[in-house]
């Protein structure tokens, strides 16, 4: 019953959003209380499931013995948290962002949220590879008019690099692994332990598992990465919510997914099928870090921040060990606080003083204190460092890396940290120590409207909150691995 | 040895006859480019099913098909021949759709060469909308 | 005798007399109430056949009372019940779409002529499904052609008139091959009924003379279904016809055709002789893979998206005939899946099309700029059907592919698995070509531009739901194929 109303609540919004489109308050009104409802329905699976219920709903069967179920299990339940709650602070930064920046056609903006909101609730609640898969593909196709949400010729060519790569490694690499799958193990439904063991000959494990990591393009991969700096084209609150939470994180948390659930991680450790996989993710990390560093413009640089962090958790998953996977689910939740404050900062200095760039912003954190500090504390999530939350994935990761007996990965770890540290601290740095060059600014810059300020502050906050009180993420993570 | 293949040869000439249409035919249809020899072509091609079938229910000193007191009486197969009667009905439907059209492609074209109709239609521009006035036909 | 025991000759004969009262009235909506009442009825008929057919067993039917096998036989079992259900689904959706767009596109006067020819195709295509006698066969394959050839010719461009010529010439040779292959036949076993010949066939499997015959019967069926390479006659006639006219060729001609193919080889050859003796699923691997990878690829670059949706229907027709290249059980219910499929999405998308002919009189893609705001609704149409035709999941072209990958892998066969995949993807680049002129392209002119009337968008909707419906839904057409292709595999229970 709640697992529909998890889908029922923002599809319903969509609706009331286009019957309230000529009152914009009331629609966004609407648009926030479906957020709250819908947080407070996750809540209340999160108190079911941690009891140790597995709620299940059986949406229909397209296929004799295939169905297109949801059911609630612990890592589900920790995206759709995180996604769920990131909805309502994205919704209130949007209120500012949108208007402060007069976007057009802002109706099918919401109406397009609530609809990728919906698809990750399928997502995050799929109860086989082929809900996961369903929900996986609606997903590329309701945020596809958000991202080209402007209309314009980049935009139109953003997204046909966003849906071509997306769409064409789900179809030809993704929905091949499932059929194979099918094939191997008769069912789709995710076990405890897996559903492939000894279904599948050892020397193909490798190559099926590669088409799984590969296939699901949303996790960005490389080189299956490109459509996610494309995807930056989109209004800001669509790059905050939707590539560093809802999307992406659907993309990871496929992969963790699939290896917990399909393959079982004493399967891939016995085989060990996912070497070879821990190493393309490792060099993701590295390169995207690198890449990062060489882009001006802010969005773009934390878009390839994005690009390698999320093969942390990919790493996580490959690395097949109970540590690997505890580290992989919090660093899913921890980068989604940690970036989506970055962005929402980067999207507050685009309204308030127009800056895209990052040579751009010398000085400019005397004029928008509480902004750049944000900035600092979403920072330091990423890189990992004490007092923030993200210390506590790279932790585990860490942990996860020396188990599997891989202590070049803990190398790879450190190396990366020291790269963000260095491309994402540059922003603060130069906002509250660069000299102002050439003429003087104008002197109206002030902080971006208020409900956007509240938003990256809540979501500074939590990163902070995290470190100290992470025990939510990560008894349902315990759960999941069964320690 | 060489006789009795020249006697099976000769023995089954009526399906070189047929062999031989068939091919003239199809020769024609695809060597022409007047639509009307195709026309042609196309029916010298179905004559030689024709022949293929009414050959095919005549027995060697079989009569024709009708109840005869002589108990030891052959008779030929009517069935091929009645079928081929409707394929003969069919061929000249054929033939008859094949004409009405190569009048109204003479009619738009001004030709009935093929080369001819090819250079003006390579000439037709599809980007210009005909627009919705144009959208009644004639 | 009740007159539930008369259905498949009902099938057959209403249309074909309500016919020439078209022609004979001479009143346009009497003309189109005449061919919907007759399609509506096929539906019925048709669906009432299929449920008996799946409840008690195949249906024989006796023409004027003459035992089989020396009267006409019409029989019905799960597979042509199947295939009358989709010729006749489609044709009523038609029916009601052809009101509007036939009075738009085709001269006052040939109206009723229009529908006389429509109700004759309809009634011959589902001739061709219906009966048990080879004979039988080519005299419906015939009427639906001729018809067809004349339905065609009707379009609004005078190369309606070329197209239709050359689908003439290459028909007529299509279906003179089948006739020498059913005479040849007639010349071994003396008999013209299906299941008969079923019987005699076995016994004289070494003889040339059936071996020349399923070589004549080969080469015509292909012609006629438009296997690559001999698909020539199609793209052109499909681009030019009315819009009515496509959406109904487009989704059923060339499905019977693909019957008639599973019917002859199958059924009367038998799968052993053709896929043992004949090596049919080999040749027919290669022509299908040809098809689906080079058609899909000439697709993206058309211009015209009458015809890119042509060329990829004659890639589509390869994916059929890749199911039954497999020779097993899921090859042939994902072919026998694709059929239904295909109808409905390609329907569906041209009848999306005939809107757009409708408003602007044009499919050329640059006249379909920014058509996306202007006819939202009839875009929006042709989005699900783009995406049904990729096969993204919920909608059919999903089941289909699904089954056609499964079997792939059943037969180990992991290329061909990856290359109907990577054909899919091509689908999604020469669908998208489309919605991205449309949405993104400013439209050329201010001239206003409204939404497609009512009367025009209910059936394409009604297509576009039932693709969407029946992916969801999909265990029913399911269940009813995979016993469908068991016939066909000789394994049924």
């Amino acid at each position: 019953m709640r697992l529909g109303l998890s889908l029922l609540v923002p599809a319903l919004a969509a609706v009331l959003i286009v019957v309230f489109r000529a009152r914009p308050n009331l629609r966004e009104g609407v648009s926030l209380a479906a957020a709250a409802v819908l947080f407070g329905v996750v809540l209340q699976l999160h108190g079911a499931v941690s009891d140790g219920a597995r709620p299940e709903l059986v949406l229909a069967e397209p296929f004799p013995g295939i169905p297109l179920v949801l059911e609630a299990e612990p890592l589900g339940v920790l995206f759709a948290l995180v996604a769920s709650f990131l909805w309502i602070v994205t919704t209130l930064y949007s209120i500012g962002y949108m208007r402060g920046h007069h976007e057009k056609n802002q109706t099918r903006f919401y109406v397009f949220f609530a609809y990728a909101i919906a698809s990750v609730m399928g997502v995050a609640f799929a109860g086989n590879l082929f809900t996961l898969f369903v929900f996986y593909e609606i997903l590329s196709l309701t945020t596809f008019p958000l991202v080209t949400h402007a209309g314009t010729e980049a935009a139109k060519r953003a997204g046909r690099v966003y849906l071509g790569i997306l769409f064409s490694t789900s179809i030809v690499f993704q929905l091949l692994a499932i059929v194979w799958t099918y094939f191997a193990a008769g069912t789709l439904d995710f076990q405890a332990g897996g559903i492939l063991d000894g279904r599948v000959a050892a020397g193909a494990v490798p190559v099926l598992l590669g088409l799984f990591v590969f296939g699901i393009g949303k996790a960005a991969v490389m080189p299956f990465h490109r459509w996610l700096p494309a995807a930056m084209v989109a209004p800001t609150p669509v790059s905050a919510l939707l590539h560093a939470v809802a999307v992406v994180k659907a993309g990871v948390f496929a992969v963790l997914k699939v290896t917990v659930y399909v393959f079982g991680i004493d399967f891939l450790a016995g085989t060990g099928a996912s070497v070879w996989l821990m190493w393309v993710a490792a060099t993701t990390i590295l390169l995207g870090s690198l890449v990062a560093f060489t882009k001006d413009n802010l969005k773009a640089r934390l878009a390839y921040s994005t690009v390698s962090q999320l093969s942390y958790v990919v790493l996580g998953a490959m690395l097949a060990t109970s540590w690997g996977v505890v580290g992989s689910g919090m660093h899913i939740a921890m980068h989604a606080f940690g970036k989506i404050t970055l962005f929402f900062c980067a999207g507050a200095i685009m309204v308030a003083a127009h800056k895209t760039e990052v040579s751009q912003l010398n000085g400019l954190g005397r004029s928008m204190p509480v902004t750049f500090l944000a900035f600092l504390v979403g920072t330091a999530s990423i890189v990992g460092l004490p007092p923030t939350g993200g210390s506590w994935s790279k932790w585990f990761l860490g942990m996860g890396a020396l188990d599997a007996g891989q202590a070049g990965l803990v190398v790879v770890l450190m190396l990366s940290s020291l790269l963000s540290l260095a491309y994402l601290m540059e922003i603060p740095m130069k906002g509250f120590f660069g000299k102002r060059s050439g003429p003087p600014e104008s002197p109206g810059i002030r902080e971006a409207p208020l409900p956007s300020v509240a938003a990256l502050v809540v979501t500074a906050a939590a990163c902070l909150l995290l470190f100290v009180y992470p025990d939510p993420f990560y008894r349902l993570m315990t759960m999941v691995t069964g320690q | 040895m060489m006789s009795e293949l020249l006697s099976q040869v000769v023995g089954s000439y009526n399906y070189w006859i047929v062999v031989f249409l068939m091919m003239t035919g199809f020769y024609i249809l695809i060597s022409r480019g007047n639509l009307i020899k195709k026309l042609v072509g196309l029916n010298v091609f179905q004559t030689s099913v024709f022949m293929l079938y009414i050959s095919l229910g005549k027995i060697t000193g079989g009569t024709a098909p009708i109840l005869v007191d002589d108990p030891e009486a052959l008779y030929s197969n009517p069935l091929p021949h009645v079928l081929i009667l409707t394929a003969i009905v069919v061929g000249i439907a054929t033939t008859s759709v094949g004409l009405a059209l190569a009048v109204r492609i003479k009619e738009a074209y001004g030709t009935v060469e093929e080369d001819e109709i090819n250079e003006i239609e390579a000439g037709i521009d599809d980007r210009r909308a005909p627009g919705r006035a144009a959208l009644r036909g004639p | 005798m009740r007159i539930v025991d008369h259905l498949p000759i009902l099938q057959v004969v209403v249309p074909l007399v309500l016919a020439p009262l078209c022609a004979l009235v001479r009143s346009r909506r009497l003309a189109w109430g005449l061919a919907a009442a007759g399609s509506v009825s096929s539906l019925v008929v048709s669906l009432r056949l299929l449920s008996a057919v799946m409840a008690s067993g195949p249906i024989s039917y006796a023409i004027g009372d003459w035992a089989p096998p020396f009267g006409i036989e019409y029989r019905i079992d799960v597979v042509n019940a199947w295939v009358l259900v989709v010729v006749s689904t489609i044709a009523a959706a038609v029916a009601f779409y052809a009101r509007v767009s036939v009075q738009a596109e085709v001269g006052d006067r040939r109206i009723p002529l229009f529908y006389a020819a429509y109700l004759l195709c309809l009634s011959g295509l589902l001739g061709i499904a219906a009966t048990g006698d080879v004979f039988n066969v080519f005299v419906f394959l015939e009427i639906s052609s001729l018809s067809a050839y004349a339905l065609i010719s009707l379009g609004r461009d005078r190369r309606a008139l070329t197209s239709a010529f050359r689908y003439l010439i290459m028909g007529s040779v299509g279906a003179t091959f089948i006739v020498i292959g059913i005479g040849l036949l007639y010349a071994t076993t003396g008999t013209l009924n299906m299941e008969d010949l079923s019987e005699i066939l076995p016994q004289v499997w070494d003889a040339r003379t059936v071996k020349v015959a399923y070589g004549f019967l080969a080469v015509g069926l292909c012609l006629k279904l438009a296997l690559f390479p001999l698909h020539l006659w199609l793209p052109n006639a499909y681009a030019f016809a009315p819009s009515a006219v496509t959406a109904f060729m487009a989704a059923t001609a060339t499905k019977v055709a693909v019957y008639m193919l599973l019917r002859f080889f199958l059924t009367i050859f038998g799968a052993a002789f053709s896929f043992g003796v004949m090596g049919l699923d080999r040749l027919l691997l290669l022509l299908a893979l040809t098809a689906i990878f080079s058609m899909s690829l000439v697709a993206i670059f058309q211009a015209n998206v009458k015809r890119l949706l042509a060329y990829s229907s004659v890639a589509q027709i390869g994916y059929m005939i890749l199911g039954l290249s497999f020779a097993s059980v899921t090859g042939l219910t994902a072919t026998l899946l694709h059929l239904f499929n295909h109808a409905l999405m390609k329907g569906a998308l041209f009848m999306a099309l005939g809107c757009v002919v409708y408003r602007i009189g044009s499919v050329h893609i640059d006249a379909m700029a920014g058509l996306g705001r202007r006819m939202p609704l009839t875009m929006a149409a042709f989005v699900a059907g783009g995406l049904s035709l990729v096969g993204v999941p919920l909608t059919v072209g999903f089941v289909s592919k699904w089954y056609l990958i499964l079997g792939a892998l059943e037969r180990g066969w992991w290329p061909v698995a990856v290359l109907v995949l990577i054909t899919s993807v091509m689908a999604l680049v020469y669908v998208w070509r489309v919605v991205e002129v449309a949405y993104f392209k400013p439209p050329p002119d201010d001239e206003p531009i409204a939404e497609a009337p009512a009367s025009l968008l209910v059936p394409t909707w009604a297509l576009v739901a039932l693709n969407v419906y029946l992916g969801i839904d999909a265990g029913r057409t399911i269940g009813v194929a995979e016993q469908a292709a068991r016939t066909l595999m000789g394994t049924a229970p």
